[in-house]
């Protein structure tokens, strides 16, 4: 009779690891991109030809001298689907039943503890980008070469996207700023040895980081609605940079 | 000017079917250096003599007085009234058997939580009791001995919002357990070892990083030290088990 073969078994299940890894990372990414894009959007600020040429590098006007839109549709995928993972991931510690939500609730109330009620700011305004980043993201993947000075604007004004924006970017500076200053403690990244000492700092600069990329953006959205509601008029006309513009016959 | 503490008291004893879950308030002078758990003595002497919570060493060694006290846990032998407004209410500790009023059985608990994640020294061999102990630096010393100043009063559980929506989870006490003999080098235990303890989500890789914890724990240890250092170590434990997908013993 053969002997019997032997193999070992896995030791352990090494997914919980896994999936933590991938929830921080994802968020790392995710965060990290709201805080350039945040940048980039802002260029409105400077000048409409700015905004321009921001949008149009994207495409590859630069690289190949002629806009590629489909180049945005496709970081657009990769940002929906990075998102969708964390969605997902972070749904694992969402409250799941009455009972749950009761407990954190409760505990939450009694506590009147910061770093505690700031988790639940991160379900609340997680649980809200669940339905408005689509919307968002739908539209830039499918119509990317709408990404301009004029093109945004009435996006924005015309089409009615400053509400859903508005909310959008209170959601996401605060959840990416929330969740940074989480990671930082989660992971042991602390700018100082003492985690007291060190924890203040974060708090501090994370603070001041949401307060300047919500200021930044209330002023992107401001000069987005005021160019909007001037442009209403010719609403869908697309923006020519000054040096590309035909001089009318005289 | 001495104050009059109101005290609102939970009172219950789940033993007694005719007792109904209800608040209790009672005034008490306050007197200089008092306690929480000297007012409650005096309580007990003067007007409710059948009011139950525990105490054993007065002096924040024992753990035994935790209690919620106006929503978060702490010790009463180590809260001062004056360190609190004129009203005070007092709860049991959640996420542990309540015993009556003020007393829970957090003995059972942990009693559970270290026969599954085996807290004790899991030594390679029987010591030879004729030799010298192997020497230990005296700066890993200190660093165990930090750890092992936990008393288990249970006041990181009931400041964790992960363990009061998630029981089965082993909770700031438990991690900082597993963290304090993955220092020993006593302990023949490996990370694979510890990762089949704590590498899942009623382990590590539940904490969400709430911080009640680290900021309500009588005893000052350093939680977010603790678990962020034993979640990286996990997190390498877990790729490591991962890319090396076989295992073997």
């Amino acid at each position: 009779m053969p002997a019997p073969t032997a193999h070992s078994l896995p030791r352990a299940i090494h997914w919980p690891a896994t999936l933590d890894l991938a929830q921080s990372v994802s968020g790392l990414i995710l965060a990290l991109f709201m805080w350039f894009h945040m940048c980039f959007v802002s260029a409105i600020l400077v000048s409409q030809d700015a905004a321009w040429i921001v949008a149009r590098f994207f495409e590859g006007y630069f690289v190949f001298g002629r806009a590629l839109p489909w180049l945005v549709s496709i970081f657009v995928a990769i940002i929906s689907s990075l998102l969708a993972v964390h969605a997902l991931l972070a749904l694992r510690k969402f409250p799941a039943d009455w009972a749950q939500y009761r407990a954190i609730a409760a505990h939450t109330h009694r506590m009147g503890h910061g770093d505690t009620l700031l988790w639940l700011v991160q379900v609340v305004t997680g649980f809200a980008m669940f339905f408005l980043a689509p919307v968002h993201l739908y539209t830039m993947m499918t119509r990317p070469e709408l990404i301009g000075p004029f093109e945004s604007a009435d996006r924005v004004w015309s089409g009615f996207y400053w509400p859903l924006y508005l909310i959008l970017l209170f959601m996401v500076e605060i959840h990416g700023g929330v969740g940074l200053y989480r990671l930082a403690l989660k992971w042991g990244w602390l700018p100082a040895g003492d985690t007291r000492a060190g924890r203040r700092r974060l708090a501090l600069v994370k603070w001041a980081l949401t307060a300047f990329f919500l200021t930044l953006g209330l002023a992107s959205l401001g000069a987005y609605i005021k160019l909007g509601q001037e442009h209403a008029l010719q609403a869908g006309e697309p923006y020519v940079p000054t040096w590309l513009r035909v001089e009318p016959a005289q | 000017m001495s104050r009059v503490l109101s005290i609102s008291i939970f009172r219950h004893n789940p033993r007694d079917p005719a007792s109904v879950p209800h608040m209790e308030t009672h005034e008490l002078a306050e007197a200089p250096g008092m306690t929480l758990f000297i007012a409650l003595n005096r309580l007990r002497e003067t007007v409710a003599p059948d009011l139950s919570f525990d105490f054993v060493c007065r002096a924040g060694v024992c753990g035994s007085c935790a209690m919620v006290i106006n929503g978060r846990p702490g010790l009463a032998c180590r809260t001062l009234t004056a360190a609190l407004p004129e009203h005070i209410s007092l709860h049991p500790l959640p996420g542990f058997a309540l015993i009556a009023d003020l007393s829970v059985d957090t003995g059972t608990w942990m009693r559970e939580l270290a026969e599954s994640l085996e807290t004790w020294v899991h030594l390679a061999a029987e010591p030879d009791i004729d030799l010298l102990e192997a020497p230990m630096e005296p700066k890993l010393a200190e660093e165990i001995y930090e750890l092992d100043r936990c008393i288990e009063c249970g006041c990181c559980i009931a400041a964790c919002g992960t363990a009061q929506m998630r029981p089965g989870f082993v909770g700031a006490v438990g991690l900082n357990k597993i963290a304090r003999f993955r220092l020993d080098p006593a302990d023949s235990r490996d990370d694979a070892d510890y990762f089949e303890l704590v590498g899942n989500d009623q382990g590590i890789f539940g904490c969400m990083s709430l911080m009640g914890c680290e900021d309500l724990c009588p005893k000052e240890l350093p939680l977010q030290t603790q678990l962020a250092w034993l979640r990286r170590g996990m997190a390498r434990q877990g790729l490591r088990g991962i890319f090396k997908k076989k295992d073997n013993e």
